[in-house]
C-alpha cells in the first residue's frame, strides 16, 4: 500500500470487499456498472441496486442477460468516452475475454473485476487465484495485456477501483481488478474515496476526442472498431499496443514488501494468499528464519525489477498461490535462474495457512 | 433543350445524401445492403440528426457500414450490438441509436442480446437485413436460410432433420412487450424502397422520443450467395422468401 | 399538359453495372454501356435519353448511389 497515494475522506465504514467496489465505482463517478450475478461477487450488483445512484449521481446500472451482453454493454458505455465497468467471477470472466479482446483491440477504457472462484469449469465458489494466467497472459485471443490490480484488503477493493478507472484512462486499456472470493466476502473497516463528480459531455470531448457522442458540423466521424484488414495497418495498431505496455511496465509497477531489507528468504504472494504470507513471515521470524514478503499489486505490469534486485541477495523464494502455479513462472522468469524458486499452493476454494506456509518453506528452501 | 440545359442545379430532384460518403461501397453490385445504408444516411439528414446520431455496426457484410455513413460509429463483435446500443442509449438518452445487423449476427450468435435488448424495450432501433445467407464468410447456410434453399453449408439444401426451421425471428420480437414497431420490409423496386423509407424513419423517430425498441427487418437479396444475377434475386426473392418472410407491419403501437 | 423531362448523370467510377436500374426504369431509357469504367464494371447510361421524364425509379434502386436526377417541366 505504500506504494499507492491514498486520498482519503474521514468516511469510515464497515463493509464486503464486493460492497466497497460498488460504494467506490460510485464515488470515483463511474458512469455506467454493467454485470450479471454469479456468487462470489454478487454484492456489486446488488449494493449498486440497493444504492440506485442513477437518482443521485446519474450512473447507469444493469442487470444484463450475460456476461457476454454486459462486457459488450460496457464496449458500449465505453466507446461513448464513459466510465463503465462490470464485474463477475471466473466462469462469467471467461465469457468475456472475447469481448476484452475487443476492448484492447479498439483501445477502450474500463474496469472489469474478476473476484475468482474455483475452477475450471464451473468449478467451486470458494476463493481461488487461478485466473492469473488468463488475467495477464491474455486471456482472449491477439497480442493484447490489461492493466491488472491485485487488492488484498477491502480498503483496497475501494482504492483500486479509483485506480483502475484512472489508469485505464491514462493509457486506454481495458484495466482488471483481480480479487478472490477472500476478498469480495470478507468485512473490513473501508475508508470510502472522496466523490468525484462524472465528467459532463463537454469534459468528455475534451478528454476524449475520439469518443462516439455525435458527430458535430466540424469533425470527421468518430469510429470505434478493432477491425484492420490490411496487414501493415493491424501491425502498427499492434506496435502502437505494445509500446503503451512497455510504457506500462516503466511507469505503473506498485508492489508491497514486507521484512524485505534483511531477509534470506522470500516469499511472493498476491491478493489473499499475502495476507495469509505476511502471517507466515511473522511466524518465521519468531524461530529466527529471516523471510521477507513481496506482494505485488499489479500483475500487469508485473514488479520484475525489485524481484530481480532482492533475488541478488536472498537465498530462495517461495512463491505461494491459490493455483496450481501461474505466477511462479513470472517469478522465475525475473529471477532468471539466480536462486531457486520454489511453489506452494492449493487448488479448489482451499485457502493455505501460515503454518502450511512456513512449513513448505522450510522444507522446500531450507531443508 | 439539351440534357445538358437539363443537368443544371435548378432542376436537381434527387441526388446522393451528403451524409453518404464517396468511399466507394464494397458491396457486391446489386447488394441491397447499399439501398439501405442510402435510406439511413437520407432519414438522418431530413431528420438533421447527424450530430446526434450513434450507429452500431455488425459482423457480416456490414461491418464496414461505419466507412460510407459520415456519422460515429461502433463496431460490434459478432451479435452484440444490441448490448452495445443498450448502453449507448441509457447513457445518451437523446440520441439516436441504431443497429445494424445481418441474419446471421441478430438471429443466430447475437439472438440472446436481440430478444433481450427488445423485451427490455430498450430506446433503439435495430435495421435488419434478411438475405438467409451469411454473405461475407462465403455464402454459408444462416438461421433463415429457407428450407431446400442451397447454401456452401447446405450444398443440397436446408433440410428440417439436419438443420431445424428457418427462424422467423421478427414474429418472435413483435410478440415482446418491449417493442413499439416491428416491420418487415423490402427494397426490391421504388415502392418499397419509398416504404422501406417511412419505416425506417418511423423506427428512428421512435428512438428518439424513446418510445421503445423498433425492428425493420429488410427482406433483401444476396445475388453473391444466390449465385444469381441482381435482378433475377429479386425475382427469386419475391417468389420464395416473400412467403416465409411476408411483408408488412407486424406491430406499429 | 405540360411535358415533362429528365436526365441524370452517372456517377461511371461508382457504378458497379448491377443493372437494377435498367429493370427499373418505366421508360426504358437506361442500358449498361459497352464501355466499362476502370474496375471493369459495364456503368449505365441513357441509351434513349429522350425518353427520360426524371422519375427517379432508378436512383431510388441504385444501391450505390451513383445516380443523380435532373427534371424540368416543359
Amino acid at each position: 500500500m505504500n506504494n499507492l497515494k491514498n486520498q482519503h475522506n474521514e468516511e469510515v465504514r464497515l463493509m464486503k470487499g464486493n460492497e466497497a467496489i460498488a460504494h467506490a465505482a460510485i464515488r470515483s463517478g463511474c458512469d455506467g456498472y454493467f454485470g450479471y450475478p454469479i456468487t462470489p461477487q454478487s454484492e456489486i450488483l446488488e449494493t449498486l441496486m440497493e444504492l440506485e445512484p442513477w437518482n443521485t449521481t446519474g450512473m447507469v446500472v444493469l442487470q444484463a442477460e450475460s456476461e457476454v451482453a454486459s462486457i459488450n454493454m460496457v464496449y458500449g458505455a465505453a466507446s461513448c468516452g464513459k466510465k463503465s465497468m462490470t464485474s463477475s467471477s471466473s466462469p462469467g470472466v471467461s465469457l468475456m475475454q472475447e469481448g476484452i479482446s475487443y476492448l484492447a483491440g479498439a483501445e477502450l477504457p474500463c474496469v472489469i473485476v474478476n473476484v475468482m472462484r474455483g475452477g475450471p469449469g464451473l468449478g467451486t465458489i470458494q476463493p481461488s487465484q487461478a485466473d492469473y494466467y488468463q488475467t495477464v497472459k491474455g486471456g482472449g485471443h491477439g497480442d493484447y495485456k490489461m492493466i491488472t490490480l491485485a487488492p488484498a484488503s477491502v480498503q483496497e477493493m475501494a482504492d483500486h477501483t479509483v485506480l483502475a478507472f484512472d489508469l485505464a484512462f491514462k493509457y486506454l486499456t481495458p484495466t482488471m481488478i483481480l480479487a478472490d472470493g477472500v476478498i469480495g466476502q470478507m468485512m473490513e473497516k473501508v475508508i470510502l474515496p472522496p466523490f468525484q463528480p462524472r465528467l459532463t459531455e463537454v469534459e468528455i470531448r475534451e478528454k476524449c476526442p475520439w469518443a462516439t457522442l455525435g458527430k458535430p458540423a466540424n469533425r470527421k466521424p468518430n469510429i470505434i472498431t478493432s477491425l484492420a484488414l490490411l496487414s501493415e495497418e493491424m501491425e502498427e495498431i499492434n506496435l502502437r499496443l505494445q509500446c503503451r505496455y512497455r510504457e506500462i511496465e516503466k511507469t505503473e509497477v506498485f508492489y508491497e514488501e514486507f521484512s524485505c531489507d534483511d531477509a534470506e528468504y522470500l516469499i511472493i504472494a498476491f491478493g489473499t494468499t499475502a495476507r495469509v504470507c505476511q502471517k507466515a513471515v511473522e511466524m518465521a521470524r519468531t524461530e529466527g528464519i529471516k523471510a521477507g514478503l513481496l506482494r505485488p499489486i499489479t500483475l500487469f505490469p508485473y514488479p520484475s525489477r525489485i524481484i530481480r534486485e532482492l533475488a541478488e541477495k536472498i537465498k530462495g523464494i517461495l512463491t505461494v498461490e491459490m493455483n496450481a502455479g501461474q505466477m511462479v513462472d513470472d517469478v522465475k522468469l525475473a529471477v532468471n535462474g539466480r536462486v531457486p524458486v520454489e511453489f506452494y499452493g492449493r487448488m479448489g476454494g482451499i485457502v493455505p495457512s501460515p503454518d502450511e506456509v512456513l512449513e513448505a518453506l522450510k522444507s522446500k528452501l531450507i531443508k | 433543350m439539351t440534357i445538358n440545359d437539363i443537368i443544371n442545379p435548378d432542376n436537381l430532384v434527387y441526388t446522393k445524401t451528403k451524409v453518404m460518403n464517396d468511399v466507394p461501397m464494397h458491396y457486391c453490385p446489386g447488394c441491397s445492403h447499399g439501398v439501405v445504408h442510402k435510406l439511413i444516411a437520407e432519414i438522418i439528414e431530413e431528420m438533421d440528426i447527424q450530430n446526434k446520431t450513434i450507429g452500431i455496426a455488425p459482423v457480416g457484410c456490414a461491418v464496414f457500414a461505419y466507412k460510407y455513413l459520415d456519422i460515429d460509429w461502433q463496431q460490434a463483435a459478432h451479435g452484440r450490438a444490441p448490448a452495445l446500443a443498450t448502453a449507448v442509449k441509457r447513457l445518451l438518452p437523446d440520441r439516436l441509436v441504431f443497429t445494424y445487423q445481418g441474419d446471421g449476427d441478430l438471429a443466430a450468435i447475437g439472438t440472446a442480446e436481440t430478444i433481450h435488448a427488445a423485451n427490455r424495450g430498450e430506446n433503439i432501433a435495430i435495421i435488419f437485413i434478411n438475405n438467409g445467407i451469411y454473405g461475407m464468410t462465403g455464402g454459408q447456410m444462416a438461421p433463415t436460410t429457407l428450407v431446400g434453399m442451397k447454401s456452401s453449408t447446405s450444398p443440397n439444401g436446408r433440410t428440417i432433420p439436419l438443420n431445424g426451421n428457418p427462424l422467423d425471428i421478427t414474429k418472435l420480437l413483435a410478440q415482446l412487450e418491449g417493442t413499439c414497431y416491428v416491420t418487415r420490409q423490402s427494397v426490391h423496386n421504388v415502392a418499397t424502397v419509398r416504404r422501406t423509407k417511412k419505416a425506417i424513419q418511423k423506427a428512428f423517430e421512435n428512438s428518439m422520443q424513446n418510445k421503445g425498441t423498433s425492428v425493420v427487418e429488410i427482406v433483401s437479396t444476396c445475388n453473391s450467395g444466390w449465385k444469381l444475377s441482381p435482378a433475377d434475386s429479386n425475382d427469386w426473392m419475391v417468389k420464395n422468401m416473400f412467403p416465409a418472410y411476408p411483408i408488412g407491419d407486424l406491430k406499429d403501437l | 399538359m405540360a411535358k415533362i423531362k429528365g436526365a441524370i448523370v452517372v456517377n461511371i467510377e461508382r457504378c458497379k453495372g448491377c443493372n437494377l436500374c435498367v429493370v427499373a426504369c418505366p421508360s426504358k431509357v437506361l442500358s449498361l454501356n459497352n464501355e466499362a469504367n476502370s474496375k471493369g464494371y459495364n456503368y449505365s447510361y441513357m441509351a434513349f435519353p429522350d425518353a427520360c421524364v426524371g422519375c427517379s425509379a432508378c436512383a431510388y434502386v441504385c444501391p450505390d448511389a451513383c445516380i443523380t436526377v435532373y427534371k424540368v417541366k416543359l
